[in-house]
Formats: structure tokens, C-alpha cells, sequence
């Protein structure tokens, strides 16, 4: 059952990923070179719009919170994150968005995820030498969310997390709303 | 250029693919599946990658560090690669197919060339190698952090973490100034 649910739900994401230009390397520039920022306006409603229908189907009942899954914040999520941040500007695509351009039968796809599987090779030989220095040191306590669940502490306080979590989902909703699509040079 | 869905309304079509994981599975995450495919490659030539063992949780040890952590988290999925997230990044490959044949480019051309894609005016020989070396920073970023833009920003955000904040911001304060400083004098011709 899980199977045929990695199925359906990995190739709607794919297609959609492809169907909002996710997937086009041109998109991603326009986005990262702050020109054309329709890709950033579709994330960050998507963002807005799943963040508050999460909270809300967990206050209601409708999903369990159970099934959420928060990563832990640590010093080494800071600089992976900007390791990440130079690959992806210098190649175009970051790890979903270059498997499902992949799909499409891109070529320098082909070599991104061959890039790709040598970069996550390196780090899996790595691992063991960087384990125990401060990179995996804890911040704010580790697996902490804003808004807090049943299952995760929030950072902020103890009032109503559908509260907090919907005034940062308004906030990611009306910042999709008025930027620009395109910036004048 | 293709015609590729508003930002309203692919969004909300995005915003349905994580809210449909998270609430069926799980959130989703791409990077992962990376080492799991190394692993399975790697244990194609090395035998000894993989033992069965009583003491991790997921029954599986691995002689490398970081894919015995977690109980042998990653040992296990590459020991049975038929698992949720590894079938689950599969199927994105042919999802985005599908979405490909759906989208038509303004002069009718086939859109899957290399110019047509190409992220640069370079030379190929350079875009390519530019895939391949940004492919390799990416994994290994992603990989640090413990999660990439799917997982960390995406599925982090939704649910407010703060991981997914601090990822969100060191990822556009590195990716924004490389852009510009790469491509920033290039003409844009979205």
C-alpha cells in the first residue's frame, strides 16, 4: 500500500514540479538572479496555502500529527544550507528539481545527478570524521517549530498553534501576492 | 519558453503534493535517496557494506559510519531499495515526464535539447561540467544540513521548523549572489 502510495504521490510531485517550471533551469535563474520571480511566488504560496491547511486538518481532527516529521536545527544545517544554496545557482537545479528534470530527458540533468550521487558519496565517507565536531551542535534545542504541535515543542509560546501558524501562513500568502513577477533592471 | 502553470495555481497543485504526503506518509524529501542509491551501487562491488544485525533497530549494520547511524536507517533501505522514499523519488522521474509531454514550447519545438535547457550561454562543455560540480555541492550541502529544498524548505516551512527557516535563509544568501555573479550580465530570455 505505502508503494503504491510513493507512486502516485512521487509522480504528482514530479509533474507538478515540471508544471510550474520548477524544472527549468532558466526558471531557476530568472528566480536566483532576482529578474523573474514567479518561480518564488508559487513557492511561497504553496508554502502559505499547505502550512495552513496542515495546522488546521491537525486542529480539526483530519490529520494526525503523528505524521509529522521536523528536522533537527544544528549549525551544520547553516552551512549545508549554503553549500547548497552555490550548487544550486552554479548547476541550475537542486536534488528534486534535477531528478524530475531527469524525467524530461535533459542532459545536463543526466550529469547533475551523476554529480549529484558523487557529492552525497563524498559526505557518506566523510561522516564519520565530522560526527563529533560543534557542525552537529544543537540550536534552540534541535527539532523545535514555530508553531508547535502535539508532537514538537514551539519556540514561541503555548498559545493556539493553528494562531501562530496561520499568521505566518498569511504572511508567505500576501508576500506571494505582491511581489512582482517581474523586477525592472 | 514553455507555458508553465500561474504561480496561483501551480502553487496551490504544489501545496496539494505536500499536503496530500504529509497527511497520507510523510513529508516529503528528496536528498535522502541519493546515498540510498550510492549505497545500492556500492553494495553491488563490497559484500561486506551490509550485515544483518540484532542490535539496530532497522536489523540492518553497515561497516560505514554514516549509513549505520539513525539504527541502520539508510542500511536497511539500501539493503531493500523497494521502500516509500526510494520508490517515491523514482516516481518523480516519470511524473515529470508526463508533465513534459504536456507542455508545449511557443515555436512547437521539442524542448528537451541541451541549448533549450541550458542555464548558461557558455559553451557546453562548461554547462556540463558546471551540472556535474553544482550536482556535487548540492548533494553534499544537502546531505550536511540533513534535508534539501524539498525537505528543509518546503516540508520544513509547512510546518513551521525552525531547521526549515535557518536552511531557507543560508540557501538564498549563498544561491542569490553566485546567480548574479554568474549570470547576472547574461541576457535573460525566459
Amino acid at each position: 500500500m505505502t508503494i503504491l502510495l510513493a507512486v502516485v504521490l512521487g509522480a504528482l510531485f514530479g509533474f507538478v514540479l515540471q508544471r510550474v517550471g520548477a524544472t527549468d533551469s532558466k526558471v531557476i535563474r530568472g528566480m536566483l538572479t532576482l529578474k523573474d520571480l514567479r518561480l518564488a511566488k508559487t513557492i511561497l504560496f504553496a508554502i502559505g496555502v499547505s502550512s495552513f491547511a496542515l495546522f488546521s486538518g491537525m486542529q480539526l481532527g483530519l490529520i494526525d500529527a503523528g505524521h509529522m516529521s521536523v528536522k533537527s536545527a544544528y549549525y551544520g544545517v547553516l552551512i549545508g544550507g549554503l553549500l547548497l544554496g552555490l550548487g544550486w545557482a552554479i548547476a541550475g537545479y537542486c536534488p528534486g528539481t534535477g531528478v524530475a528534470a531527469l524525467g524530461e530527458g535533459k542532459r545536463d540533468a543526466v550529469v547533475y545527478v551523476l554529480g549529484g550521487l558523487f557529492g552525497a558519496l563524498i559526505y557518506t565517507l566523510v561522516y564519520e570524521k565530522i560526527a563529533d565536531t560543534w557542525l552537529f551542535e544543537k540550536i534552540a534545542g534541535g527539532k523545535v517549530t514555530l508553531a508547535g504541535s502535539e508532537k514538537y515543542a514551539s519556540l514561541i509560546s503555548d498559545i493556539s498553534p493553528i494562531l501562530i501558524a496561520g499568521v505566518f501562513a498569511a504572511a508567505f500568502v500576501v508576500l506571494a501576492a505582491l511581489l512582482p513577477r517581474r523586477v525592472a533592471a | 519558453m514553455q507555458s508553465y502553470w500561474s504561480w496561483f495555481g501551480g502553487g496551490l497543485a504544489l501545496a496539494c503534493c505536500f499536503l496530500l504526503a504529509v497527511t497520507l506518509v510523510k513529508p516529503i524529501g528528496v536528498s535522502t535517496q541519493f546515498v540510498i542509491a550510492d549505497g545500492v551501487i556500492w553494495s553491488l562491488f563490497d559484500s561486506e557494506l551490509l550485515q544483518s544485525s540484532q542490535d539496530n533497530k532497522h536489523g540492518i549494520a553497515s561497516s560505514n559510519a554514516y549509513l549505520n547511524k539513525s539504527g541502520g536507517k539508510y542500511a536497511a533501505a539500501i539493503e531493500n531499495p523497494i521502500n516509500y522514499g526510494f520508490i517515491f523519488v523514482l516516481a518523480m522521474i516519470g511524473g515529470a515526464f508526463l508533465g513534459s509531454r504536456f507542455c508545449k514550447s511557443e515555436s512547437g519545438a521539442k524542448v528537451e535539447t541541451l541549448s533549450s535547457c541550458a542555464l548558461t550561454q557558455r559553451p557546453a562543455s562548461q554547462r556540463y561540467a558546471m551540472a556535474f560540480i553544482g550536482g556535487a555541492i548540492v548533494l553534499f550541502g544537502a546531505r550536511l544540513a540533513g534535508g534539501c529544498t524539498s525537505g528543509h524548505m518546503m516540508s520544513g516551512m509547512m510546518q513551521t521548523s525552525l531547521s526549515g527557516y535557518l536552511f531557507a535563509l543560508a540557501a538564498f544568501a549563498a544561491a542569490v549572489p553566485t546567480a548574479i555573479l554568474l549570470y547576472g550580465r547574461e541576457e535573460q530570455s525566459i
